[in-house]
Order: C-alpha cells, then structure tokens, then sequence
C-alpha cells in the first residue's frame, strides 16, 4: 500500500482495522531495525506523502509531509543558514540498513544529537501534526506557530511513539538559526570518572557548552579525525557554537577552566570547525561504536561513570559518554549475557536503557524498550487504546 | 459559561463527603467563610463556591482523596497558587477543590545533575531563590513568578518572556510524581533526559489538569547567562516594528526576550512607571540579548543595525543593568498600569505567525471601535503571542459581555490567519467554546479519548478545555464516515 494522500492513508488504516489486518507503517525504511520486530500482514508505505508544504524563515517554522526525507529538509534549511537544533542523527550505517530518514520517522523515534543536552529534543522542536489513528481517522493537533498550549500537546506523545499509535502525515517543526562557527577542546587521558566530573562541572559555568563527550580509548581510534584517532588515549570533548566572537572568547575560558582543574595545557587540543563537524557527527550516529550488541542508556548525568562501571562489571564493553554523562552508548563484546546485564544496574540511579542493534535471535528475546510495571504499564496500554484500540499499527514494535 | 449539570446527588451527600475527606486530610473547609478564597482565580469574571476544600499534605492522602471522591461520584478541581488567567482552577459546585498550597517544600537540589525537586506547591521563582547563589535559576518565567505554583505550571505550561530562547514549562520538566483519579501513583522521567516509553510526562505537562494531579515535580535548572543588554527601539509604526522582529530572527539572532508594546500601552505604562518609552512612538520594541559579553555585546549592536535599517525612530542600548530592568519596568508594569486607567481589563492570549501583525493589529483597531471598547496591545513578539489588553468596566451594564465577545473575536482572527487560540495562558474555560474555531470533531474526540485513558469517569477538571463532554464509552464507537459506519457488518472489538 502505497498512499498518496492524508485521506487514502484513513482509508488504508480503517479498511486494516475493519478487516482485522495489521499494519507496519513505514516511510524512508531508515530505522526498521529499532525497536522490537514487527510482525505485520501488510506494509503501509508512507514514501509518497513527501516535501515542504510551507517554509518561512522568519517564523522559526517549517512544515513537510511526513517522508520528506531529511536531506530535502536539510538541504532547504541549509540555504537560509537554519537548521534543526536538536542534531537529528543518522542511524543507517549503525543500524546497516538502507533507505532514507525522513523528518517523520525522526520524529517518530524522538531521535536527538549530542546538542539534546543544550536545545532539547526532537519532541521539543514538534510543535504540531496531521495524523491518522488506528482507528483509521484522521486528526491534527498543535498548531504551526512556537508557542501553543491549546489542547494536550498530542505531539510530544507521538514523539517516540514509533508509529504505534498513528501515522504521521504532515508535520510541524521550529526551526533555529545554525551556528556561524564552532570549535572542539579536547581533554587527552581523562578516566571515564574524571571526564564525567569534569564535564559536569563545566556545564555549571556561563560557557553555553552545546556538546559534552568522552570517548574510551578504543573507540576514539576509530574516529576519522586524525587528532582524535592518533592520541592513543581516551578523549573527552567539549564543543562551542555560536558567533564566531564568541566562540573565540569561550574557547579561552574555557581551555583556561579546564587547566585549572588540574589538566595540563600539553594534554588540551582545540579542533577547527571541520574536524569538530565530523567528531561530533560520529558520535551522533553512533560510527565509532565497534560492530556487535549496542545499548544506548539515559542515566542522570553525574550518575554515567558509575552505572557504566556496574555494566562494565557485569560484561565486557566499551561505553562512549554523551550529554555530559547522561547518555551511555554500550557497546557489548559479544552477545548481551541477559537483558539484566544492563537494566539491572538502574535500579539506583534511575533512567531506562533500550537496545539499538542486536541480532535478531537477541532482539526476539529482548524487549527493545525499558519494560513498565504496574499501574503505570496500565496506563500505557490504555493510552495505546485511545489511539490504536485493535493493535493495527505496528504490532508488538513497542510492547512486547 | 455553562458547566456541567450539577450533580445533585453528590451535592446531597456533602457532609458525609466531608467526614470522609476528613478521615484521610487534615484539613477539610466547608463552612462559607473558608471556602470563599478558592470561589474564583486569576479570571476574576468567574466565581463559584466549591462543594468542599481538601488541602492535603502528602502523595499518599491526595490519593486517598481522590479515591474517595472517586467513590462519592464528585468531581475534582486541582488548584496550585490560582493564578490561571483561563480559569483553570474554576471550582464547581459539586465538586471537590483539592488544593496543593501545603505542598510547599524543595525536596532536592542536585548541582552535579543541574535539577531540582520540587512539591508542586512551590512558587516558580522559589526554585531559583534555591539556586541562584550558586548562578543557577529556572528559566520559564511567567510574570505571576513570584507567587504561581511550579505544580501550576506544569498544569498550565507556562511561558514567560524568555520563551523563545530557553523553552516553556514542557522544555524544562524532567519528571513529575503523579496520582491518577483511581489513587494510583505513577512517576513519569526523572533526572535523565527522554522517556524510555510514551512520553505521558509531555502530554501531562499543559493538560490542565485533566489528566492526573501532579505531587511532585522535577525540573532543570540553568546556569544564568553572563550578561544581559536590552534595547529600547521606538518606530512611528508598527508594521515597522514588525518588520524588525521578522528581520532580526532572520539574521540569525534568538532574542533572550522581545516585546512589542503599541501606543496605548507606552502610555499606560510610562505614566506608572517612568520606564523612559518615547510617548511619540506608535510601537516600541524591548530586545534583550544574553550570553557571554562579547556575544549579547555584538548581538546587541546588530539587532540596534536592524532597527535602523528598517526607520527606527530611536534606539537606546542599555548601559548597564540598572538601566536595562528600567527598560523593562514598563514592560513587566504593563498590565497594572492599564489596571489604572480602566476599572478591569480583560487579556486575550492567541498567538499569530508574525508576519500577520499588522493585519491583525489592524483588525482589533476596527473590533475596538466596533465594540466602542479601547485596547492595549502587549506582545512577545519573538515567538508571536498577542496579548490585548481590552479595557472595559465590570460596573456598566453590558459592558463584561461586549469585552468577551470583542476577545472573543480577535481570538477568531488568530486562528484564521493561521495562529491558535492560546500561546500560554490556557484554554480553561474561558476559551473552552472557541476550541472549535481551531478543531474540528474528530481532533476534539481524538484529545478526549486520551483524557478517557486516564479518567475514565471524567471526574477530573470537567468543563474545562473541552466544549461538549462525551462519556468514554460513546467516544469508543468507531467514528462514523459521511453519515454511515465504515464496513457496518464487520464486528468491533
């Protein structure tokens, strides 16, 4: 099914539910490989609901059918110096799937880049939509302006909701002006401990730092930046954006707040803006992260060392640190030993884990999102209720 | 306005209501007197003396309570500072208003991870009190801060005028404790960032307290920026005001905060305050800048490049930061001091794409003399929420209807120039009829059957934000398609 239209998508989706039929929405086909597996009778492709409906600049907004693909979007943002502020990534080379992201499935799957710690998430930008429920009805909510509060924010639910409670057919986002420049420091040979603590404390000074990682020593020698990849240690990495005075200013302060917490000025290294475009595209698409079993964990941030360690204890494995040590890629050496291996050590600090790439076998066993109990798995299931009441919409991709 | 029917049965029962109540809170009012500081909120047009007050003190007695009043069939109105300026915190007359007042402790404040844990009593700008020794603050600033309930906020999504930059409620809430009207207690995120499953916090967040009450609320804090610099731009029209918003955002510059005021408002404003707006100006334009020095310094001066480009008639750049909160007296001054050159007014809340402000600038000019009612506009105008300010005296006869049906109009306006009803302030009830102006059924519909996954018995807020209530049940039939069911032989689960 292939439908060209919001209204042949109703029809598509109200035929399924009448015939008892089950659906696996699709647009660009980027990301099949998250979340759990979906059996389904049909695929809904959603491909030709593609381009930019409206784009004013000045308005901070931009609406697009939802399999636009993003490098349409990007592309017409590009040309008037604006971007999307939460560093949408690009899964296809870590998930080794084909097919094209498109601004839909990203939000969909509430996908955000290292800059999610300092301009929030895909959700935040998703100010407003035109969708089709499972019971095959269409409905908008939102609005296409960035302030709004006029009835629930359906899109925040929708964000991350992988298409199991309705199909996006057009959507609306802000927009923000890209950065004019940008620049890297590094920090050479810090612990995971230390790179944790010191990145923690530097998002407590006026430095409007917009990326914070720390990458083990294995995985930094898989960067394609040269700098990084020949400093045989592990590298922390703090990024400044903005106008270029004062990323120059920052950058000063805060080489100088590093070295008086005790680094040395030889341990520091500063990347222009090309090496920075290309380190931190890396980490947002998950490409220094060695082939095999990949977790990603949100943890609160002064709490990341700490958790990785107890994953660390359980299994083999190389974590790469993002937002400040509030997001742990785990990259497990051989198969997960058992989901616990990894879920088990939040008990304390709080957070949820979900499994990005696995091996089937693994994902079939596996649920790909952090399981709820009680009431509030309740509630979930009756919210899935509300939009989707006969399961039509990619079966079992978020609850197993 | 109408509310739901009464529901005389419940109404029968009050007093055994109240023991009940009072065996699991300790504090219940029901004598006339204590009741009669909840009968209205911030939308003072609207009063109702609530069937009962229950001020609990912990999670566990608010589920207590709506438990029992889940079994008593009464409605519940939660309410944090009543401060709703859509009557959000209305009572009703067969319902119980649980007030969240007692819940007035930080719980946590957790530097290392940039949050704090609040009790939704707390008032907004008590959390960054708590925080801003240390250069911290919590940025959503609505200009009730000093008294509105960070529970209230979450509510309501509050804005502010730092919106544009740094996010409204929603993008600042990490987690909230929350009780459902069955009692059960649910926590939604917490200190680490996304939800690992359906983002119910991002929908509880502005539901209007609809959906569940919130008993405990976690948000992130910011480091303040380094500096701020404001300019004062006055322009001879306000088209040419307008035009600068659009230029400067354009330019890649994001505002701290930018407010558009119109010539009623300098005036009202400058007589209260002495802020220092040029009273020949038929707009001025409050641009603030923030950040490291050198960036709100250079930012500054090309804003200031802008507005002379586009016939700025004056454009003042604020010295130091004295002179800048002057810039700001005015602004932030504005709605008392229309408060006293009219006996009540009224403010409307819709946001517009900003290309359109002169033309709906122009159209409430024409709904102000039609209505024979003046008006003073104050806009943030980074992010294109209007706020008329429509004057009007409660004692002439008449006068209260013709300023809602004059809000009413303008609200109408928003929508059809492609804007909504409400940027921050709330459907509540007072925009509840208009919700048609922006959506049609089956959104309507759509919204309530989320409403139904949390409240099946619709016992939480009714009248508020929906026109028309519908039981669950009717709202789960399958919808009907051009007059007829959809595949009428096939059986429905």
């Amino acid at each position: 099914m292939r439908p060209t239209t919001a209204d042949a998508v109703e029809d598509a989706v109200a035929t399924a539910a009448a015939h008892g039929r089950t659906l696996e929405v699709r647009a660009g086909g980027s990301k099949v490989g998250l979340g759990n597996p979906i059996q389904a009778h049909d695929v809904l492709d959603l491909s030709a609901l593609s381009g930019i409906v409206d784009y004013d600049p000045a308005e901070l907004v931009l609406t697009a059918r939802a399999a636009t693909p993003m490098s349409e979007i990007d592309a017409a943002l590009r040309a008037r110096g604006q971007h999307l502020a939460f560093e949408p990534p690009d899964y296809r080379r870590l998930l080794g799937g084909g097919g094209a992201p498109t601004l839909g499935g990203v939000l969909a799957s509430n996908l955000s880049g290292p800059r999610r710690i300092a301009a929030g998430a895909a959700r935040d930008h998703f100010l407003g939509l035109h969708a089709v429920s499972g019971r095959g009805q269409v409905f908008k909510s939102g609005g296409r302006v960035v302030k709004n509060v006029t009835g629930y924010d359906l899109s925040k639910l929708l964000a991350g909701s992988f298409g199991t409670l309705a199909v996006l057919t057009e959507v609306t986002v802000k927009v923000m002006p890209a950065p004019e420049d940008c620049c890297t420091v590094l920090v050479l040979g810090l612990s995971a401990e230390s790179a944790v603590e010191l990145l923690c404390a530097m998002t407590a000074l006026p430095l409007d730092i917009t990326g914070l990682a720390h990458l083990p020593n294995g995985l930094a020698a898989r960067s394609g930046v040269r700098l990084v990849a020949g400093a045989e240690c592990p590298i922390t990495a703090l990024r400044l954006e903005g106008i270029a005075v004062s990323v120059g200013a920052r950058l000063l302060r805060l080489r100088e707040a590093i070295v008086e917490r005790g680094a040395r000025h030889d341990d520091t290294a500063i990347l222009g803006p090309e090496d920075t475009e290309m380190l931190w595209g890396e980490i947002r698409d998950g490409l220094l992260l060695p082939p095999g079993v990949v977790w990603k964990v949100s943890v609160p941030p002064a709490e990341g060392a700490r958790v990785a360690a107890a994953i660390a204890a359980r299994q083999h494995c190389d974590v790469l640190y993002d937002w400040a040590g509030g997001l742990l890629w785990v990259a497990l050496h051989g198969q997960s030993a058992s989901p616990d291996s990894v879920r088990g050590v939040l008990a304390r600090s709080g957070g949820h884990a979900t499994l990005v790439r696995a091996p089937m076998s693994e994902r079939e066993r596996c649920p790909a999102f952090q399981p709820l109990s009680g009431p509030l798995r309740a509630l979930s299931q009756r919210v899935k209720h509300a939009f989707d009441p006969v399961g039509v919409l990619n079966p079992g991709r978020m609850v197993s | 306005m109408l509310m739901p029917v009464p529901d005389a049965g419940v109404i029968a029962r009050r007093e055994e209501l109240a023991a009940a109540l009072r065996a699991v809170v300790p504090t219940v009012l029901s004598d006339e007197d204590s009741r009669r500081p909840y009968e209205t909120d911030g939308l003072t047009a609207y009063r109702q003396m609530p069937l009962l007050v229950a001020l609990p003190e912990t999670t566990a007695q608010v589920a207590a309570a709506l438990k029992i009043c889940g079994a008593f069939g009464a409605k519940v109105v939660p309410r944090g500072a009543g401060t709703s300026l859509s009557g959000g915190a209305l009572p009703l007359g067969d319902g119980v208003l649980l007030g969240l007042a007692k819940f007035n402790r930080i719980l946590d404040i957790d530097f290392a991870n940039r949050c704090v844990v609040a009790q939704p009593g707390v008032a907004n700008l008590s959390i960054t009190k708590a925080v801003e020794s240390r250069g911290f603050y919590y940025a959503p600033d609505p200009s009730s801060q000093v008294v509105c309930s960070i529970g209230g906020n979450v509510a309501e999504n509050a804005g502010g005028v730092h919106c544009l930059k740094y996010g409204m409620t929603t993008n600042n809430v990490l987690g909230v404790e929350a009780v459902l009207m069955s009692g059960e207690v649910v926590r939604l995120g917490g200190k680490h960032l996304d939800a690992g499953d359906y983002d119910l916090l991002g929908v509880l967040t502005g539901s209007e307290g609809l959906l569940a009450v919130v008993t405990e609320v976690t948000v992130r804090i910011l480091r303040k920026p380094e500096t701020a610099r404001a300019l004062l731009i006055g322009f001879a029209a306000v088209e040419a005001a307008g035009e600068c918003v659009a230029r400067i955002i354009a330019a890649g510059i994001i505002p701290a905060g930018m407010e558009l005021m119109d010539r009623p408002a300098i005036h009202a404003a400058e007589a209260f305050t002495h802020a220092g707006y040029p009273l020949d100006a038929a707009a001025i334009l409050i641009v603030e800048l923030d950040g490291p020095a050198v960036e709100a310094e250079e930012l500054s001066r090309r804003a200031a490049d802008i507005a002379r480009a586009v016939g700025a008639t004056s454009v003042r750049a604020s010295a130091n930061d004295a002179e800048r909160v002057k810039f700001w007296a005015g602004r932030k001054a504005a709605f008392p001091a229309v408060g006293r050159i009219s006996p009540d007014y009224y403010c409307m809340d819709g946001t517009i794409p900003r290309r359109k402000l002169p033309e709906v600038l122009a159209h409430i000019a024409t709904l102000s003399q039609h209505y024979g009612l003046g008006v003073a506009n104050v806009f943030h105008a980074g992010d294109g929420n209007l706020h008329p300010l429509i004057l009007y005296d409660a004692n002439k006869a008449g006068e209260l209807e013709r300023a809602e049906a004059f809000g009413a109009d303008i609200l109408k306006q928003c929508v059809a120039v492609g804007g909504v009803l409400t940027g921050e302030h709330g459907v509540g009830v007072e925009k509840r009829d208009l919700m048609g102006e922006m959506f049609d059924q089956a959104d309507l519909d759509q919204q309530q059957m989320l409403k139904c996954a949390f409240d099946p018995a619709g016992a939480l807020n009714p009248g508020k934000v929906f026109p028309t209530l519908h039981r669950c049940a009717e709202l789960g039939r399958v919808h009907v398609h051009g007059g007829e069911a959809r595949f009428p032989d096939v059986p429905r689960l």
